[in-house]
């Protein structure tokens, strides 16, 4: 067992270690969720990640999304996760891909992946997303976060989440983001991944939602 | 009565938990429109647990639940 995963003992098995790391990862958006969500899986351990995002960093991002700074303003998202990747865990692949995720690209970006994280900024790509994991057969860990509010959700092919999720003609009118909330979702994601990928019990399309206003948390079956 | 309960910034300016009398409000519709809420700005829609349609008909001692659109990332 390598050192640097001895701290993974007990909370997984070292079978469930290597497991991980024989795994790919796409990670769709490397924004506020998609940032956390490339730290906590490369120093878990995952095998390979596929980090995409057509975005570059701008000012308004330095208020939640971990992999920005001041000296990396104008430089490509994507780039600089793999960038990160490489700095924290040489062990993982790192593959960047500087584009946005849409119908022309979903089906080669999610082929030879064994599980997507949606880490996405709005929900006509998550809807593209969807359906191109549902056509490949391939899971999804959903996230989506607003304001003080993170909710996060194991979708599996054949169950229409997504489309349950969020009916025609839904609009998101918070555009908000403090710097906890895609912290939080992310980590909710990371660990349904987790149990998703190690092989234990999941229950998908259950999702988890997180108030952090009020400190309320529910769990609610979209079945 | 109707039990209804509002969720995150749903609650802005409304409130948090309310009872409205049985036969106010025929459907979950209904009770969208009694706080001027409207279908864009609901995400997630139960009656009593289970994800319904705004078109769901209400009867004594149902719980709606209305939680708003969350949709960035």
């Amino acid at each position: 067992m390598d050192e640097r995963y001895l701290r993974n003992l007990s909370a997984l098995t070292e079978g469930e270690c290597r497991l991980l790391r024989s795994k790919r990862i796409l990670v769709v958006g490397c924004g506020g969720l998609g940032g956390y969500i490339i730290e906590m899986l490369t120093r878990i351990g995952v095998g390979a990640i596929r980090a995409v995002d057509g975005d570059r960093f701008e000012e308004s991002n330095l208020n939640r999304q971990l992999l920005s700074s001041p000296e990396l303003l104008g430089v490509s998202k994507a780039v600089a996760a793999v960038a990160r990747i490489s700095q924290v865990n040489p062990d993982v692949k790192a593959e960047a891909h500087y584009a946005f995720f849409d119908e022309t690209n979903a089906e080669k970006l999610i082929s030879g992946c064994d599980l997507v994280m949606d880490a996405l900024d709005n929900i006509d790509s998550r809807r593209i997303l969807a359906r191109y994991c549902e056509k490949l057969g391939v899971p999804m860990v959903y996230g989506a976060i607003s304001g003080w509010v993170a909710q996060a959700a194991i979708s599996l092919p054949g169950d229409d989440f997504i489309e349950k999720l969020y009916p025609d003609g839904v609009e998101i009118r918070d555009k908000s983001a403090l710097a906890f909330t895609p912290a939080l979702c992310a980590a909710m994601q990371c660990a349904l991944a987790t149990r998703l990928l190690c092989g234990r019990e999941i229950k998908n399309s259950s999702l988890k939602y997180f108030d952090l206003l009020n400190m309320e948390f529910e769990t609610i079956d979209l079945v | 009565m109707i039990e209804v309960r509002l969720f995150a910034g749903l609650r802005e300016g409304r409130g948090k938990v309310f009872e409205l009398e049985t036969g106010s409000v025929n459907t979950v519709l209904d009770v969208m429109a009694h706080f001027s809420i409207r279908r864009e700005e609901v995400n997630i829609l139960l009656v009593n647990g289970f994800h319904q349609k705004p078109e769901f008909e209400l009867k004594d001692g149902d719980v709606v639940s209305l939680f708003p659109a969350v949709g960035g990332g």
